[in-house]
């Protein structure tokens, strides 16, 4: 009964929808929150969500994805493929195709060279250009005539969805950043803090770190929209203050990412003035384990190197156990509620790249304890399982969190009762995510048996996420301690099939190694350990109207479709 | 009246010590609050052998109970006798937590309040007294009052905390880490505000008096100027007290304090701020502990400051 | 008394270039990486260049040139051009903050306003109720006022502002819904309503802050009262036949500032400085927000600047209450 009137609620509302925006700005003012404040409105300079999101409503990529993931073309006509010719047959061009009659909001028209303006603005040297991972591989950008233009990859580039497409690739104004290239690229304060955009909102004020005022654009290419005619976006504060701002009190319309307990989330929406809204990515929350010995009494050099194997931990038996013993169905109920799902895979999603492995999801703390004994370890006196004087006892870090803390003090409960003793480590963020090659704290240095933090790709593309855990990537002295490769893992066998999957083209066989490949990190080694599918969650006011929630993409997408219920 | 060499004394010469207890003695707040401060004390350190309940050990079955009081006035409401002030979000013993957190809180609140009592009254009579060494210690004052403390944690941090983990174990190493950081950031305020007494103090007739006379100068600060900085010096022993206890739990969410799963009164105020409205004993008890606790110190510093003035005391 | 304040004015400046060398330091020692927030899907190379283009790469005396050169000539330089029109500085690179690739002394301008709006006023209601608590509470020690204001006073000041924030949320913004508790750092105001408006959304923080400042001075005031109170001065002045009015207020009370003067001169760079835990519970976003956003980014030029800018202010407020015990109390001399 509630879920019909819930439904015929939604037709209803998408029923009316057209006529409560048919003129742009007629719904007045829209408050927006994160709780995040963005520093600067040029995602090339700055990756942080918040600076990406924000930026979303100014200026727009050729293509974005939508809430499931699939391509949706914005200022380009169609997304090229191949097969509407769009991408070559060798996969090593794209051409893109502009809409025609796009217009900047200072009234110029959106031209190719703006496109080609945008990948030489990032990809020159002396930018430090944030998204250049975007623009991995590519050769050139030419303009083919006044509206199209043609990326060349110097080899095949399977997925070739990366310059132009999604939030942190949107198209910037030629005129408004040419002489803002290379290393003066952070004196263009006033272009950084107001680009020209496409987008269905102009900047009028912005201040860094705190508040940005916007009003509709005038040269919108669609005539109708946006409903409101001011937007505010403040950012600052924190979680719980955004979530009351929009639940309880209602000074907001909108709040991004309420990183809440469930039950403190469940409470703020009996406030009645608004709705949570939830959406899963690829975000997964998992415990690495150290496959190297990073005990203190080794000299610096070969401490947390593969000259070292882990004492206990480099034994698959060990890792399993640990594994079985963890209640990820009960993780997901206390930390993240409707914002989790439990899971045994490094890649959740989208659908065909996801393994079937559930092996995982049901606690066999018995199973783990036969499974230790089987490997040797018996209960020693205090009741930690120890053999031939190696004792099963850990450190575990992770970065400061309320849900991490909780989490780690539930898992180290788990592993004590299958006899491994832990001792628990929180680092602040900033320097446990930080890469300074000088600090023990780093998770990259990873100078603890196991860590726990959360990791996710862009797109919906694994193969360059997979690729982190080759051997080459394992972080040592002699790079820096840099590397995405924390635990050290080194399989040939993986190195060989990651290579095989760059140079594979066609989708379902990408899927099929894809699944091994995660497989082989997670349910046949236990190197990494998933917990939690981490989704998102946002609240809106009941009176907003038009909210989809996008993980793939920035979550202010469609913006532009936004308006009030009246 | 005849007789006088027959007269004994009716009592023996007091000494100044058994004045100032007999002072103290006749201070009600005194006695309250030291009488608190006793059983408080008492409580945390001897509670966890009369509750044994492992403050971490987690029952999340038992999750979310409320204190047993609750039952009262709400007969569905969850509580058990087992968890007397009910248990948090995963179902760790609320008494028991109070009675580990007050240990380690107490044990941090006195030991940096009392560190930064010594160096902020050593550095503020030193200065204050010896015109040389005023210019020089009030810049190293305001030096450190410029450092920015989160910069500065992570320094001490990542230089202290390999050693000490090795020497004093994961909990004794964050103890003195703690105690020795809240003590270093925290002691200016007590340093300038005893050399601006001093400052004043030795231009005043009885010090100009005494030095007249050839006190030295160990004695002249130990007699003369000490007993009459007492006052601001045991506000700010009470300031100190709540704000080493508070500081200590703002170093934890700065990653920097004890293990995560290591119960603190702040610790747990600050975890409890969320679900303030749902569960707001949890709130209340860490701190209405830890205000009783600053109020009775308040006190008993009052009645000593009484019972130490002689002015007061003969009346 | 002048020769000592232009002595020590002298002697701030070899002062503050050593505190600036020392908080650089401090900061080139403290572990930590402008990347640190940045996502984990930007590979190590990327972020390399980054650093790389924020200048990282150069030696560390280089660095701390180029700022002390920024800081000490090129900013004054700014804040000319901008006073008089002139373009001394035209074409030279500021303190450019890593966050917002723009100048830092921009946004310390443009937060400037709101920090001095709620702390300041926090600070000088915190002031005016402190003192009168203080000092009645000494003169009637342990009457009734006595006994309730040590307790509100105590109990505040043992409750942080982490508690005491969000639970006046809930009682006022929630519960009751008469104030808003975002801050609303575009409000303008320029008229009666704005103003009121401006009122509303200012009272919550500004009641959370003041608790701590009217607690903590109003203790040293009532202390140092009564330690004056005692005094033999004080029966003379009575004895002369002064009222009591003139006897409390005029010869005890001037007598009693020093340890106050110096808590409110330590507590003053504050008010610039704003207010972190307080800033971030209302979303003021002034300066203290600025320098917390800035410490968990590594943002050094934003912290090295910050924190300079707070060790003057330290510097300059020490120097006024050290100026303050000489006229409080004629006796002192440092010549």
């Amino acid at each position: 009964m509630k879920l019909k009137t819930l439904l015929l609620g939604a037709i209803a509302s998408t029923a009316l929808a057209p006529a409560a925006f048919a003129e742009r700005g007629s719904d007045g003012h829209v408050n927006i929150i994160y709780w995040q404040a963005p520093s600067i409105l040029n995602p090339y300079l700055s990756s942080g969500t918040k600076d990406i999101e924000s930026a979303s409503l100014v200026i727009e990529p050729l293509g974005r994805y939508d809430q499931d993931g699939a391509l949706v073309a914005y200022l380009a006509e169609e997304i090229p493929t191949v097969e509407n010719g769009g991408v070559s047959a060798d996969l090593k061009s794209i051409t893109w195709k502009l809409k025609s009659g796009l217009l900047w909001s200072d009234g110029s028209a959106v031209t190719s060279a703006d496109v080609k303006f945008t990948a030489d603005y990032c990809m020159d040297p002396a930018g430090g250009c944030a998204q250049l991972a975007k623009f991995e591989g590519v050769d050139s950008v030419e303009i083919i005539d006044d509206l199209t233009v043609t990326v060349t990859f110097g080899e095949a580039k399977p997925n070739p969805y990366g310059p132009f497409m999604g939030g942190q690739s949107p198209i910037i104004q030629m005129a408004q950043f040419e002489n803002c290239t290379g290393a003066k690229a952070p004196e263009c304060t006033d272009a950084n803090f107001g680009p020209i955009g496409t987008g269905p909102f102009v900047v009028t004020d912005f201040r860094p770190n705190d508040v940005i005022s916007m009003v509709a654009n005038e040269n919108y290419r669609d005539a109708s929209k946006p409903a409101f005619a001011t937007l505010t976006f403040k950012g600052g504060g924190s979680a719980m203050a955004s979530g009351r701002a929009v639940l309880e009190t209602g000074e907001f319309d909108y709040a991004w990412n309420l990183q809440l307990a469930p039950d403190v989330l469940a409470k703020m929406s009996e406030g009645g003035k608004g709705k949570t809204v939830a959406a899963f990515g690829t975000l997964v929350e998992r415990i690495e384990m150290n496959m190297t010995d990073t005990s203190p009494d080794l000299p610096e050099g070969e401490r947390g190197t593969v000259m070292h194997p882990h004492p206990f931990l480099s034994d698959v038996r060990v890792r399993k156990a640990l594994s079985m013993a963890i209640d990820r169905e009960l993780l997901v109920e206390i930390g993240y509620g409707q914002a989790g799902r439990a899971t045994c895979n490094l890649v959740p999603a989208p659908l065909i790249y996801a393994s079937d492995n559930t092996d995982c999801l049901i606690q066999d703390i018995e199973g783990a304890k036969a499974l230790l004994e089987e490997a040797g370890y018996t209960v020693g006196s205090d009741g930690v399982r120890e053999k031939d004087g190696v004792r099963l006892s850990m450190l575990y870090q992770t970065s400061t969190n309320a849900v991490r803390q909780d989490f780690q003090a539930l898992i180290k409960q788990w592993w004590q009762e299958i006899g491994v003793e832990s001792e628990l480590r929180n680092i602040n963020a900033s320097v446990f995510f930080g890469g300074d090659p000088g600090s023990h704290d780093t998770f990259q240095r990873f100078y603890a048996d196991v860590e726990m933090y959360a990791n996710n790709f862009d797109g919906t593309d694994p193969e360059s996420y997979l690729a982190q855990h080759t051997c080459d990537k394992a972080p040592k002295p002699e790079s820096q301690w840099m590397g995405e490769n924390m635990n050290r893992y080194c399989d040939p066998a993986y190195d060989a099939l990651v290579a095989e999957l760059g140079r594979t083209g066609e989708l379902s066989k990408r899927g099929e190694i894809a699944k091994k490949l995660n497989d082989m990190l997670t349910k046949e080694s236990y190197v990494v350990v998933p917990l939690v599918d981490r989704g998102r969650v946002s609240a809106h006011a009941n009176s907003l109207g038009g909210v989809i929630l996008n993980t793939w993409d920035s979550e202010l997408w469609n913006v532009a479709d936004w308006h009030r219920i009246k | 009246m005849t007789d006088l060499s027959n007269q004994t004394p009716l009592a023996p010469p007091r000494s100044q010590w058994l004045s100032v207890w007999d002072q103290l003695k006749k201070h009600k707040g005194a006695l309250l609050g030291g009488g608190f401060l006793l059983f408080i004390t008492l409580a945390v350190l001897l509670g966890p052998y009369i509750w044994t309940l492992d403050p971490q050990k987690i029952d999340y079955r038992a999750r979310d109970f409320r204190p047993i009081y609750h039952a009262l006035f709400d007969a569905d409401a969850k509580t058990a006798w087992g968890n007397p002030l009910g248990t948090d979000q995963l179902g760790r013993d609320g008494l028991a937590n109070l009675l580990a957190g007050g240990r380690t809180s107490m044990a941090v609140g006195w030991a940096a309040m009392l560190l930064t009592l010594f160096i902020g009254t050593l550095i503020g009579v030193v200065a204050g007294y010896f015109k040389k060494l005023d210019n020089p210690l009030m810049r190293l004052t305001d030096l450190f009052l410029s450092l920015p403390i989160l910069p500065l944690l992570l320094v001490a941090v990542t230089l202290f905390r390999q050693p000490l983990h090795a020497n004093f174990g994961p909990e004794g190493g964050m103890f003195i880490l703690i105690v020795g950081i809240i003590g270093i950031t925290s002691w200016m305020p007590t340093a300038r505000i005893v050399r601006g007494d001093v400052l004043a103090l030795k231009e005043r007739e009885f010090v100009v008096a005494a030095r007249s006379i050839g006190t030295q100068p160990g004695a002249m600060i130990w007699r003369h100027l000490l007993p009459n900085v007492i006052s601001p010096i045991m506000v700010s022993a009470t300031l100190g007290l709540a704000a080493a206890i508070i500081t200590e739990s703002a170093l934890s969410f700065l990653g920097v304090g004890f293990p995560s799963d290591f119960p603190t009164w702040g610790k747990m105020l600050a975890d409890a701020v969320q679900r303030m409205e749902e569960f707001p004993e949890r709130v209340m008890l860490p701190g209405v502990a830890i205000s009783l606790t600053v109020l009775s110190v308040n006190y008993l510093g009052d009645g000593l400051r009484d019972a130490l003035d002689p002015r007061i005391r003969g009346r | 008394m002048l020769t000592f304040t232009i002595r020590r004015l002298l002697m701030s400046v070899p002062t503050l270039l050593f505190i600036s060398l020392v908080i650089f330091l401090l900061l080139e020692l403290a572990p930590g990486d402008p990347m640190a927030q940045v996502p984990l899907t930007v590979p190590p190379e990327v972020k390399e260049k980054m650093r790389e283009a924020l200048g990282l790469g150069q030696p560390m005396h280089i660095r701390f040139w180029k700022w002390l050169v920024q800081f000490f000539w090129i900013e004054p330089q700014v804040l000319i051009d901008h006073i008089f029109g002139t373009t001394y500085a035209l074409g030279d690179l500021r303190v450019i903050s890593w966050q917002t690739r723009s100048p830092v002394m921009d946004t310390v301008v443009q937060r400037i306003p709101q920090t001095l709006w709620v702390v300041g006023t926090a600070y000088i209601v915190g002031i005016l109720i402190a003192l009168p608590i203080g000092i009645y509470s000494a003169y009637r020690q342990y009457s009734v006022f006595d006994q309730c204001g040590t307790f509100i006073t105590m109990v505040g000041f043992s409750i942080p502002p982490f508690f005491t924030g969000p639970l006046l949320i809930v009682i006022f913004s929630v519960q009751l819904g008469w104030f808003p508790f975002i801050y609303d750092t575009t409000h303008v105001v320029d008229d009666w309503d704005s103003f009121v408006q401006q009122l509303r959304q200012m009272i919550l923080p500004v009641m959370v802050l003041s608790l701590q400042t009217t607690a903590q001075i109003s203790r040293y005031m009532r202390a140092s009262m009564l330690d004056n109170l005692n005094q033999d001065y004080v029966r003379t002045a009575r004895a002369k036949g002064l009222s009591e009015a003139v006897v409390v207020m005029v010869h005890v009370l001037r007598n009693s500032m020093i340890p106050v003067v110096t808590v409110i001169a330590l507590g003053m760079p504050a008010i610039f400085g704003g207010a972190i835990i307080t800033e971030q519970i209302f979303s003021v976003n002034g300066i203290g927000a600025q320098l917390i956003t800035a410490l968990f980014a590594n943002d050094l030029p934003t912290v090295q600047t910050l924190t300079f800018i707070f060790a003057i202010l330290i510097v300059f407020f020490n120097l006024i209450a050290d100026i303050l015990y000489g006229l409080l109390d004629p006796r002192i001399r440092y010549d």
